[in-house]
C-alpha cells in the first residue's frame, strides 16, 4: 500500500523546501519537490536601467551573491561588448572562488554533517566522536570552521568591500584596485585557508590530497587519518552512502573561472554512464512550466516571461523545469569536476555513479583545487595595471551570462532596449537539480534521486532522505528567485 | 543565568542576513551566542530539528507552552497573491509565513527584524512589488506593515529593526546580546526602530575618502579614488550606519570597495533608479547632507573646489596614489 508523506520545513539548506513522498514497503516510490517561495526578481528587473541589475541580482541570494553578480556581469558584457581588465578578471575570480569555497565548507560543516550526529545513529561505533564534533550548533567542528570561514571571507573586504551583496563586480572588471600591502594580506588569507584545509579538513598536504586519483587510492589514504574528510569517508563506507541518491543524468558545467586562455574548470556535458564528454550548447537550454505555478510562455529563456499563476491546477512548485536538449541534467561540484576530468571524481563515477558520496567528495576535492588556484591568481595581479576598463553604457541587444556557482550552473538571459531591461531570465543551479516534472512527466534530478531511498518505519523522519536531499547542497532562494 | 531563547525564521529572504551573522564573533557565532546565554530554539540554516520536529517547536511557542525571548525574522513578509500569503508558504505546514509570523510575534518578548527586508520590505518591494511584500512594522517608510504601527511585543517595544542589506554581522550579534542583557529600551532605538548604537552614525563617518569629500575632489568613473557623492551615487552622507567605523569582512566597506553607499539601511532604498549615478538638479546633487542648508553646501563646495591641492585632485581621478603627500626631510612635523 502506498502512502503519501510531506517533509518540511526542510532546513539546513539555503532557504525553505518541501518534499512529498509516496512510500510503499519502506521505500520511496516517487517524489515531488516544491520550492515554496517566489519573490519575482524577473518581474522586479523589468524596465529598470541595465546597470541597476548589478544592485538587485546579488540580492537574489545571500549565499551565492557573487555568482549572481558575475552572471549579470557576463550577460551585460555579452550585450555590450565590453572587454574586462585582466586584473579585474583575476580579482573577480578570487572573490568568486572565496565565496564558492566558503559555501562548500558551510555545506559540509553546518548543513550536511550534523545529520550523522543524530540520535538515530547512536548505535554506530563512530557516533560518539562524530556527535561531539558535528552536533548542530554545539559541535566542536563549527567552532573551528566559523572563524576559518570568516577569515576566508576577508578576501571580500579587500577586493569587494563586503559580502554578501557587493557592487564591486562590473562589466569592465572590479572597482577596487589594491596595493602591495593588500596583495600581501590576500596571500596571507589564502595561506590561512590552505592551513585550515590541511590541518582540519584533510589532515594532509593539499599536494598529497590532489595526487589521489582513484577510489582505491582514497581508501588507502583514509585509513588511520584523523581528519573531517577521512571521518566522512569512514561513515560513507559504513552506511553505504554510495547507494543513496543514485541517478545517471547528464552532468553539465558552464565552465568556471576565466583564465588567460581557458577556464580553470572546463565547460561541457558528461554522460556518467559512458564517461563520454560532449560540448555544451547554450541553445539546447529550455525551461518548461507545465508543473510550475507560472503562466505558459516560450520555452526559450531569451524569449520567455515569468508571470506567476498561483492557482494553476497542475502546478506544485514555484520552480520551473530547466531542460538540456529536452531532458533534466545534474549540476554542481560533481558535474564541474567530472566534466573537467578530475581523475578521482571520474573514478568515483565509474565505481558508484552520481550519488551522495560522490557529490560530497567532489565538493571537498574542488575546495582543495581552488586553494591552489587562488594563490596563483593573487600572484598574477599586476598592481601597475588597472582593475577596471571603461565600457560604453546603454545599448540595444541581448546577452547570456553563464557562470558556475558553488551549487552548479547559473545563467542570466538579458534583453536590453536602450539603457533599460526589457527582459531578464534567470536559471539557477538548484532550478536544475530540484526541478519539478516537465510536460512529458519527466521528474527532475532530486525527484529521481529520491526514488528507491529506504526509509524503513521512520517515514518522514528517515535520515536517509535528509542525506539525499542535502547531498545536492540546494539553494532554494536561488531556485525560484 | 536563564537562557534567552530565540526563534529565527526566514520569510522572503535571500539568506544573506544569516550568512552575515555566521561571520560574527571572533570565536564564531555559536560561541558568541553562548557567551550571552542566547539559545537558538530553532534556526532554519543551522538547527538539527527538521520538518515535524521544527513545527512542534513553533506550535509550543504559539500555544504559550514555550517562552520566547525573541522572534527574529529575516526577509520580507509576502502578503500576495490577494492577501493569501501563498507566495511564501512554510514548507510542510500548509500555512504561509504571513500566518506564522502573525501567530508567533505576540508571543515574543521582543520581535527583531534582521535586515532591511524584514524591517521595511526591502528588495522584494522593488519595482511593481509583485508579491505584495512588506516589512514587519513598515512598508518602506510607511508605518504599519504586517504587524501594524501600534504593535508592541510583550516587553513593550516596537519591532527592533537591524536594518542593512545585509546588516553588519556585529549589528546582529550585538543587538541580540543587548536584548539578552535586558539593555534595550525605547531610548535605545531611533525613529525607525533601528538600534542607535549603529544608527546614530552616518555611513560617511570615517570614510577613507573623506579628504576628497572635503575638497569635493570627485571620482568621475568607478575605481577612481575620489569622492563618490558628486557623480557616482554615494548616499553615505544621508544613510545611517557605522559602516566606515568598523570593518566589513576584515577591513572593507562599500566606499572602500570602490562603489557607492546605496543607503541600504534606509526604508525604501530599493526604489532608487540608477544606483551608481548621482541624481542632480541644475548640476547639484539632489541628495545632500540632511542637516546642512543647501546654500551653504553649494557655497562651501565651490570654495573647497577652488582650494583643492594638486595632490588631491590628481589622486581623485586615479585608481591608486599617483601623487604622494609631500614629505620634507628638513621640516619637523
Amino acid at each position: 500500500m502506498t502512502r503519501r508523506i510531506t517533509v518540511g520545513p526542510f532546513n539546513r539548506v539555503e532557504g525553505d523546501l518541501e518534499v512529498r513522498l509516496d512510500l510503499a514497503d519502506g521505500v520511496v516510490r516517487s517524489a515531488e519537490v516544491t520550492a515554496p517561495l517566489y519573490r519575482g526578481f524577473e518581474q522586479i528587473l523589468r524596465g529598470r536601467s541595465a546597470m541597476d541589475a548589478l544592485t538587485l541580482v546579488p540580492r537574489i541570494c545571500g549565499i551565492c551573491s557573487v555568482s549572481q553578480s558575475m552572471a549579470a556581469v557576463a550577460a551585460l558584457r555579452a550585450a555590450g561588448g565590453v572587454r574586462p581588465a585582466r586584473n579585474g578578471v583575476l580579482a573577480a575570480n578570487l572573490a568568486h572562488a572565496a565565496e564558492n569555497a566558503a559555501d562548500h565548507l558551510t555545506h559540509f560543516y553546518l548543513f550536511f554533517m550534523p545529520d550523522f550526529a543524530r540520535d538515530a545513529y547512536a548505535a554506530r561505533r563512530w557516533h560518539p566522536e562524530i556527535a561531539a564534533r558535528f552536533k548542530a550548533v554545539q559541535g566542536r567542528a563549527a567552532q573551528a570552521m566559523l572563524p576559518a570561514r570568516a577569515r576566508l571571507l576577508q578576501i571580500m573586504g579587500l577586493l569587494a568591500g563586503k559580502w554578501p551583496h557587493s557592487l564591486a563586480f562590473q562589466p569592465g572588471g572590479t572597482t577596487c584596485a589594491i596595493d602591495l600591502g593588500e596583495r600581501v594580506q590576500l596571500l596571507s588569507i589564502i595561506g590561512d585557508f590552505r592551513d585550515f584545509l590541511e590541518r582540519t579538513v584533510f589532515g594532509d598536504n593539499l599536494d598529497n590530497v590532489l595526487a589521489i586519483d582513484s577510489v582505491a587510492g582514497l581508501e588507502a589514504w583514509r585509513d588511520g587519518r584523523g581528519s573531517d574528510f577521512a571521518g566522512f569517508l569512514g561513515i560513507a563506507d559504513d552506511l553505504a552512502l554510495h547507494q543513496l541518491g543514485r541517478i545517471a543524468l547528464p552532468l553539465m558545467s558552464f565552465g568556471a573561472y576565466q583564465g588567460e586562455d581557458a577556464a580553470l574548470f572546463a565547460a561541457g556535458v558528461l554522460d556518467p554512464s559512458s564517461a563520454e564528454r560532449t560540448s555544451f550548447d547554450p541553445a539546447a537550454i529550455t525551461e518548461d512550466v507545465a508543473h510550475a505555478w507560472m503562466r505558459e510562455t516560450s520555452l526559450l529563456p531569451m524569449e520567455a516571461d515569468t508571470d506567476p499563476d498561483a492557482d494553476k491546477p497542475a502546478g506544485y512548485s514555484w520552480c520551473k523545469a530547466p531542460r538540456l536538449a529536452g531532458g533534466p541534467a545534474e549540476v554542481g561540484a560533481l558535474a564541474r569536476q567530472a566534466v573537467d576530468g578530475d581523475p578521482l571524481i571520474r573514478d568515483c563515477l565509474a565505481r558508484f555513479g552520481p550519488c551522495v558520496t560522490t557529490r560530497v567528495v567532489a565538493r571537498l576535492r574542488e575546495t582543495a583545487r581552488l586553494a591552489l588556484a587562488m594563490h596563483q591568481w593573487a600572484r598574477q595581479l599586476d598592481l601597475a595595471e588597472p582593475f577596471l576598463e571603461r565600457g560604453e553604457r546603454g545599448c540595444d541587444g541581448t546577452g547570456i551570462g553563464l557562470v558556475e556557482a558553488a551549487r552548479g550552473s547559473l545563467g542570466h538571459w538579458i534583453e536590453l532596449r536602450g539603457d533599460s531591461i526589457r527582459r531578464y531570465q534567470i536559471i539557477a543551479p538548484t532550478s536544475w537539480n530540484f526541478s519539478p516534472r516537465d510536460r512529458d512527466g519527466v521528474p527532475g534530478p532530486l525527484e529521481q534521486a529520491l526514488v528507491g531511498t529506504p526509509v524503513g518505519d521512520a517515514g518522514a523522519r528517515a535520515v536517509t532522505i535528509q542525506h539525499v536531499v542535502r547531498s545536492f547542497d540546494p539553494c532554494m532562494v536561488c531556485t525560484a528567485h | 543565568m536563564d537562557s534567552f531563547d530565540i526563534l529565527w525564521l526566514q520569510g522572503a529572504s535571500c539568506g544573506g542576513c544569516t550568512m552575515a551573522a555566521l561571520e560574527g564573533g571572533h570565536s564564531g557565532w555559536f560561541a558568541e551566542l553562548k557567551r550571552f546565554g542566547i539559545n537558538l530554539l530553532w534556526h532554519p540554516s543551522v538547527s538539527e530539528a527538521t520538518a515535524d520536529e521544527a513545527v512542534a517547536i513553533f506550535e509550543r511557542i504559539a500555544s504559550g507552552e514555550q517562552r520566547l525571548g525573541a522572534l527574529v525574522l529575516e526577509g520580507a513578509v509576502l502578503r500576495g497573491p490577494n492577501g493569501s500569503g501563498r507566495f511564501n508558504m512554510l514548507g510542510g505546514t500548509g500555512r504561509s509565513m504571513l500566518h506564522w509570523v502573525t501567530a508567533l510575534a505576540p508571543r515574543a518578548d521582543y520581535v527583531v527584524a534582521a535586515g532591511s527586508c524584514a524591517a521595511f520590505g526591502g528588495v522584494p518591494m522593488a519595482g511593481s512589488n509583485p508579491t505584495d511584500a512588506s516589512g514587519l512594522q513598515y512598508a518602506a517608510a510607511e508605518a504599519g506593515g504586517v504587524l501594524g504601527a501600534s504593535f508592541r511585543s510583550r516587553a513593550g517595544l516596537p519591532v527592533i529593526n537591524i536594518a542593512g542589506c545585509a546588516p553588519h554581522p556585529g549589528w546582529i550579534s550585538e543587538t541580540l546580546a543587548a536584548l539578552a542583557l535586558g539593555a534595550v529600551d525605547t531610548a535605545a532605538l531611533d525613529a525607525f526602530g533601528r538600534p542607535r548604537f549603529f544608527a546614530d552614525h552616518l555611513a560617511h563617518h570615517g570614510c577613507a575618502r573623506n579628504e576628497y569629500y572635503e575638497f569635493k575632489a570627485s571620482a568621475e568613473e568607478l575605481s577612481q579614488q575620489g569622492c563618490l557623492m558628486e557623480h557616482l551615487g554615494c548616499k553615505a552622507t544621508q544613510a545611517v550606519g557605522d559602516c566606515n567605523q568598523r570593518g566589513w569582512n576584515g577591513s572593507g566597506s562599500c566606499t572602500s570597495g570602490g562603489y557607492a553607499c546605496i543607503a541600504c539601511t534606509s526604508p525604501g532604498f530599493e526604489t532608487s533608479q540608477g544606483f551608481m549615478e548621482t541624481a542632480k538638479l541644475a548640476g547639484i546633487p539632489v541628495g545632500l547632507p540632511l542637516d546642512m542648508p543647501k546654500a551653504w553646501f553649494v557655497a562651501l563646495a565651490a570654495l573647497s573646489k577652488s582650494a583643492t591641492p594638486k595632490r588631491v585632485r590628481a589622486n581623485a581621478a586615479a585608481d591608486h596614489i599617483v601623487v604622494p603627500p609631500r614629505s620634507d626631510p628638513g621640516r619637523r612635523p
